[in-house]
Order: structure tokens, then sequence, then C-alpha cells
């Protein structure tokens, strides 16, 4: 079956909305089980006692990444039916400034936040009643952003052809660094004062 | 393969926790064509619900329109379904992995009174930035990412820069 199964149509659009349960259902399984509900576990990379974040994210994305690549050598996957974020530099690199100092103010972001509530942190719904309130205040200020929200708009642009090299060529690139990123996690967390969490 | 810890939870080993994490997403894409997300399934709520409360002010958005009003069905969307499976997802690992416990975690330096200011603080700065960033470090740096997005990318580095700095600003707060 070539993926996305969705998409194509292989398989109904009914049963969109079941995998989504089930693929939340795995996603949150994965982030409580590595972690991720404890907010002083997440922020830990930040100080070095704790790389859980680091080793679990970039993980993830190299395996989704090669993952995707392979299917789609072998033809199990049509690459161009996938949703590509896209990109629009100014907005990604101001939203992402804004989200980075929610995050060390919180502890968490979005997806682990639900996680934490899910386990009975109080701390995670709070941050998930906040996320609320920002969502309806920038959509009640968007006239204001609403120019930098459309700015520096440059499609579905992989971050491939910035360097002008293959998919495949970036991707053997990015699973050295997370391999280099993860030996010097280890190294650092070995130096670093133990923190009681 | 496991971490046990002094209250007797215990957690994945981060490698593999990070394999089945990357397998899921793989899996997302497989299926549905897209990645995981969290953020958006706020949006879509916000959205759906002001649009009860005032449709002709949804309508008159150039934001919520997007959204919400019209021929959207804002609650049979993909994310909130999705969202829910994380919910419990997360409480069925909490049952497997002994963690479950009514709590609000914080620094033995803080007060928990100080943690949840922070926590809504924090979680009202993130749910904006998600806005306008089109996505969370779910659905727009790790989704982003497995496609190789540039946008994904960007996001990503400008999440952890900012984080890193503003984590030793606050560091009271945490250690």
């Amino acid at each position: 079956m070539i993926g996305p199964i969705i998409s194509s149509g292989i398989v109904s659009q009914a049963w969109d909305n079941i995998f989504a349960v089930l693929i939340g259902m795995g996603f949150g399984f994965a982030l409580e089980s590595s972690g991720f509900s404890s907010s002083r576990k997440i922020i830990g990379t930040f100080f070095g006692y704790d790389f859980v974040v680091v080793k679990v994210f970039f993980t993830a994305a190299i395996v989704a990444s090669m993952g995707l690549l392979y299917l789609s050598y072998f033809g199990l996957v049509d690459y161009s039916l996938l949703y590509i974020q896209p990109t629009f530099l100014t907005s990604a690199i101001v939203g992402g400034i804004i989200m980075g100092i929610g995050f060390s103010m919180g502890g968490f972001c979005p997806g682990t936040s639900l996680c934490a509530a899910a386990v009975g942190r109080l701390d995670g719904l709070v941050f998930f009643g906040g996320m609320f309130l920002g969502v309806f205040l920038f959509s009640e200020s968007f006239p204001i952003f609403e120019n930098m929200y459309y700015s520096g708009s440059q499609g579905a642009k992989m971050i491939n052809s910035v360097f002008g090299i293959s998919p495949e060529l970036f991707t053997f690139f990015l699973v050295l660094a997370a391999v280099g990123m993860f030996f010097g996690a280890a190294w650092v967390q070995k130096k670093v004062k133990k923190v009681e969490y | 393969m496991k971490k046990i810890k002094n209250d007797g939870s215990t957690y994945l080993n981060p490698y593999l926790g990070g394999v089945i994490l990357g397998t899921v997403l793989l899996l997302s894409f497989y299926i549905s064509g897209r990645g995981v997300g969290a953020s958006g399934a706020v949006k879509n709520t916000v959205a759906a619900t002001v649009n009860a409360v005032a449709p002709q002010h949804v309508e008159k958005s150039a934001y919520y329109s997007q959204f919400a009003g019209g021929d959207n069905r804002p609650m049979n969307n993909w994310l909130i379904y999705e969202v829910l499976g994380v919910l419990a997802g997360a409480f069925i690992s909490g049952i497997v992995f002994n963690r479950l416990k009514l709590k609000v975690e914080h620094s033995p330096k803080i007060t928990s009174r100080r943690r949840l200011w922070f926590a809504l603080g924090g979680g009202l700065i993130f749910g904006f930035g998600a806005q306008l960033a089109r996505g969370c470090t779910s659905g727009a740096a790790l989704s982003g990412m497995a496609v190789l997005s540039f946008g994904g990318y960007i996001t990503m580095v400008a999440i952890f820069g900012t984080a890193f700095v503003v984590a030793w600003i606050l560091r009271k707060n945490w250690i």
C-alpha cells in the first residue's frame, strides 16, 4: 500500500479520525514514558543535569526523517502528498522566540503540558489553560500581526535545498550531528552537579 | 531499559522513547499524510468557541475565519481527535510507569503558587507564539523536521535557543 493511505484514497476518509486517536495515543504514551510529563526533567536540558529532551527529540527526528526517505525510496510513500510545514521566515523566527520564552517560564510545550495534566500535574493543566488565553489574545490582535504573519513566505521549502544538497545527504549529516550531540550530552551530564527532582 | 526513580516511578530509556516517538510520527505521515501536533487543537477549540458565541465576529476576523465558521467544522477535526488520544496515551503510560499523582511539581526553592503563575504565563506566551509560527514544538518543529521543512528547523532553533537563555535568567525557578 502506497502511503499516505488516507490522502491517496486507499483507506476511506472516515478512518482518518480513528487513526488520529490511535496516533495521538502513541504520541502521548511516548512522551509520558520518556519523562516529558515532568517540567523539571524537561528544563534539565538547559542546565545540563538531564538531557532527555535532546535525546528523545533528535532520536525521533532522525527516525522519522530516515523512515520517510526509505519508504519513499522503496516506493511505499508518495512524498509529494505529505504535508510539509510552509516556511514564513519572519513569523517562524519571531514565533519561535516567543515560544522559547513561554517554554522556560512554564517548563512545558503544548504537547508535554497535556501529558503532565493527564498524570495529575496541576502545573501542566494550568499551562494548558494558559494556552487558550494566548491563542485568544493572538486571534483578537491578529490585525496588528497580520503583516508579520504573512511576511517572508517561501512556500514548502525544504532545508536540504538551502544547502543545495539532496534530502538523503542532509539527513545523513543530521544523523551525524545528532549522534555528536548525544555524546556531547553524556559528557556534559557527567560534569554537572546533580539536581534532585 | 528502565531508569528507576526514588518515588518508585520508572522512565523508558530516552533513546527507546525517541524511537517509539519517531515511529509514531512516521506512521502519522504514512497513514494521514501529516505530522502530529498539539497547539492546533487549542486554536481550533478557541475558534469554534468564539464562533458559537459570536459568529459574525468570526466571519469578520481574518484569523478565525480560516478555522471556524462557514464550511469549517472545527470539532470534526483531526488534531482534536489526536489530542484526545494524547491524553489517553499519557494516562495509560502514567498507570504503567506508576506516575499518576495529583501534585504541583516545582523547585524546593519556590512556592507552588509561584510555579502555577509562571505555568499560566508560560502557557499564555507559548500559545501566542505558536499561532505566529503556525505550530508548536510538535506541529512546527518536530513534524516539520521529519519532512525536512526549512521553517520547521528555523522554528526549532528559535525555540531552543531562546529557551536556553531564558532558562538561565529564570534559573531560580528551576534549580
